[in-house]
């Protein structure tokens, strides 16, 4: 059931990224005062949004897990924060070669997104070694879950309390679309879409990944009776025997299975053992 | 037939049971308050050793910085980066006795409201800060800073209570995340710091004129304002996700 | 303010029921399949190896861990979401003693019982009860272990439970000691119990229903009266 959709979604992602790359550079103006080097605009931005927004949609499904305790949420929740991290990386890259050729400088801390934006990612890479660092995986996952939580509200408190301090040093003319000449603009929007695509496509992959090795371990361990050895870990398993903890059972409980010889015993004046009350 | 919950022979079992009724979240937070200042005071692990390390640091500035005294945005800074780091000792050690000593056990075998614990340890993490910034601030206009404390003291003492309260909040959320990890005394400053990035900026902010040689007077509003709401809202996150670190 | 609560009324419906109790921590399978009922006054005595979940049960009927699949029932509530209403009314005496060490016993006990909104007289009383008022004073790290086992066990029975959950309550107490405590966590005690031991006749003698685990599986439940000698010994071959 993960890997249903895939392919149309790698598709679709790869026409929209041909079609991005083709507006890039055949479509959208030179920037007049940058030239060729503000077309990382066009990659580096969409990246830093997409990478933002899957933080918090970390924490939304952290939220969705918190309340069910259903551990596809905390899968959903880890793999959105472990595909953003990496586009992160890619942010800070992006960011820093084009603060390079536009101010020559590889880091500036008067530019307020980027510097919010380090002290996010700085935060989000803790997420992993925390997940590594706790065994018991009902716990890790319950306390990955609050870590996205609590991250994903700071995402934008600090993007706010960021923006305070340094005040408006550059004029921000890229910042918004709104203030963008159309070709840009158009050529932005697509760009963006197919970073959301990406994004999309890669979460899919990795989802799909895990559940396809969950159930190879399940129909192996079900084959030899035994469990293959299986070193710690900082990402959820969704195999495993406590298939989805607090989630009903799936049917109606069975009638009760024969017991070994003496179960039907019980004190002396109650009913018989293991038979529920109602 | 005995009826009183204090009188009835052990021996003999008891037929009717007076259940006294759950304690109201204020008193469960004094009692753990109570508990947890008589531990700090029996064994003087945090507040001594965070004021301690906030000296030692301004001798260490002091040489790294090769300054006899600093003023202004230097000196909100020095003082900031101190307070904060020492805070860490405070947020390392908060859960520390109660996960190697059974207290959540304790705690969670009570029947009461589970955010009393995260009530309780803020507010005794809230003390410790106050208490090691009696020593520490002092001495940071001893040893290092140019103009006088004198003057901006009120000021000032807004700037720390709000920056206090949300040390302590962050601080108290991260100590229940990292306490039950192998690696909590890496973790818990790791992810403390961050989230106490925004703390630091209005602190800074905020305090570096009142520490200026000008005296160029208050503290604008805003900065104030900025931590405040900083403090709520975090708070209110706290209040919202902590009883997730305490079941098992 | 109290309220009265009978006892006895719980007699109608068993204190406790497990329904294919299951309980893992991750993919190790810690308990599963578990089912008895146990009325109300009555010991059910649990026996296994090491590692064969006694403690883990014990945890959940604590509402200390929740259970992954099956039913709890316990004083009628359903565990683990009406834990609520149990707790405070069970008393655990687990392998930890749950006391901080470096407060005194009588330290601790006011904290517990400010915990549970007993009475400071209660303290003083089981103090006594234990035959720990003469060291009430001293951090508890100064006890040895058997007086640390008997500060424990008033801690356990401080708010009076209707439920008692004893992991080897008897582990580190010399004769006398445990000659003490029975009035308060023995069969005379009037509470129902659940009892983890290691010791076939001991355990025998004061068990209602005895429980046989073996790797989280429940492989032996049987009235106590019907207990044949080697039984318990074949849980741990």
């Amino acid at each position: 059931m993960y890997g249903r959709g895939l392919r149309p979604l790698s598709l679709a992602t790869a026409a929209a990224f041909t079609v991005a790359l083709g507006l890039v550079f055949f479509y959208a103006p030179l920037e007049a005062d940058q030239g060729f080097v503000q077309k990382i605009f066009y990659v580096h931005v969409p990246l830093a949004i997409v990478s933002l927004c899957g933080f918090v949609l970390g924490g939304l499904l952290a939220i969705q897990h918190l309340r069910t305790r259903d551990s596809r949420w905390d899968m959903r929740s880890y793999v959105a924060i472990h595909m953003s991290l990496i586009l992160g990386v890619g942010t800070l890259i992006t960011g820093s070669i084009w603060a390079k050729a536009s101010w020559g400088h590889w880091w500036v801390w008067d530019e307020p997104t980027l510097v919010s934006f380090l002290i996010v990612f700085l935060l989000y890479a803790t997420y992993q070694p925390l997940r590594f660092s706790i065994e018991d995986p009902e716990r890790q996952s319950r306390y990955a879950s609050v870590f996205a939580i609590a991250a994903g509200a700071f995402v934008p408190l600090n993007f706010a309390a960021v923006r305070m301090s340094t005040g408006y040093v550059h004029p921000r003319v890229l910042g918004d679309t709104s203030n963008l000449p159309g070709p840009m603009a158009l050529t932005f929007l697509v760009s963006l879409l197919a970073m959301a695509l990406l994004y999309a496509t890669l979460c899919k992959y990795e989802m799909t990944a895990k559940h396809a090795r969950g159930q190879v371990r399940a129909l192996r361990r079900k084959l030899s009776g035994e469990v293959p050895a299986q070193g710690r870990s900082a990402a959820p398993r969704l195999s495993g025997p406590p298939a989805l903890s607090g989630t009903p059972a799936p049917s109606a409980p069975a009638p009760l299975s024969p017991r070994p010889a003496g179960a039907t015993a019980t004190g002396s004046t109650t009913p018989a053992v293991g038979r529920p009350g109602g | 037939m005995s009826t009183g919950s204090a009188t009835h022979p052990p021996s003999t079992p008891p037929t009717i049971r007076v259940h006294p009724r759950p304690p109201g979240v204020a008193a469960v937070v004094l009692a753990l308050l109570r508990k947890e200042f008589l531990v700090e005071l029996r064994t003087l692990e945090s507040v001594p050793g965070m004021a301690l390390f906030a000296v030692s640091t301004f001798v260490v500035f002091h040489f790294a910085l090769d300054a006899t005294s600093v003023s202004g945005k230097e000196a909100s800074g020095v003082l900031w980066v101190t307070l904060l780091f020492a805070a860490m000792l405070g947020v390392n050690r908060l859960f520390v006795a109660d996960a190697e000593q059974g207290g959540f056990d304790a705690f969670l075998l009570a029947p009461v409201d589970r955010s009393a614990l995260l009530i309780a340890k803020a507010l005794a993490l809230l003390a410790y800060l106050v208490v090691f910034e009696l020593v520490a601030v002092p001495a940071f206009g001893l040893l290092l800073l140019e103009p006088s404390l004198g003057q901006s003291m009120p000021d000032l003492l807004a700037v720390l209570a709000l920056a206090d309260i949300g040390i302590a909040v962050i601080g108290t959320l991260v100590a229940a995340l990292a306490v039950q990890t192998r690696a909590r005394d890496l973790l818990g400053p790791l992810l403390a710091l961050p989230l106490l990035v925004p703390i630091v900026i209005g602190a800074a902010k905020a305090s570096a004129p009142l520490l200026a040689i000008t005296g160029a007077g208050g503290s604008p509003t805003r900065w104030l304002l900025g931590l405040a709401l900083y403090d709520l809202v975090f708070g209110l996150i706290a209040y919202a996700v902590f009883d997730f670190l305490l079941e098992d | 303010m109290t309220v009265l609560v009978m006892s006895d009324s719980a007699s109608l419906t068993p204190a406790l029921q497990l329904e294919d109790l299951e309980r893992h921590y991750g993919e190790r399978v810690a308990l599963s399949d578990v089912s008895l009922s146990l009325p109300a006054g009555q010991t059910l005595v649990v026996f296994g190896p090491n590692g064969a979940g006694k403690t883990t049960l014990l945890r959940v009927l604590a509402t200390l861990l929740r259970p992954h699949a099956g039913k709890v029932r316990l004083l009628g509530k359903e565990l683990p979401r009406e834990g609520w209403a149990v707790r405070g009314r069970i008393g655990l005496l687990g392998h930890a003693p749950l006391l901080y060490r470096e407060l005194s016993a009588e330290e601790n006990l006011r904290f517990h019982a400010r915990l549970h909104g007993v009475g400071e007289l209660r303290v003083a009383e089981v103090l006594k009860a234990v035959g720990m008022e003469g060291r009430s004073g001293e951090p508890v790290k100064m006890l040895s272990r058997g007086m640390l086992q008997r500060v424990a066990v008033a801690r356990a029975v401080l708010h009076e439970p209707e439920v008692l959950l004893l992991d080897e309550p008897y582990a580190n107490l010399d004769p006398a000691a445990r000659e003490q405590v029975t009035g308060l966590i023995g069969a005379g005690s009037g509470c129902t119990r659940v009892v983890c031991s290691h010791d076939p006749s001991g355990g025998v003698a004061e068990a209602d229903v005895v429980l046989g685990l073996r790797e989280g599986r429940q492989v032996m439940l049987k009235l106590a009266r019907d207990v044949r000698e080697g039984d318990i010994a074949g849980l741990y071959r």
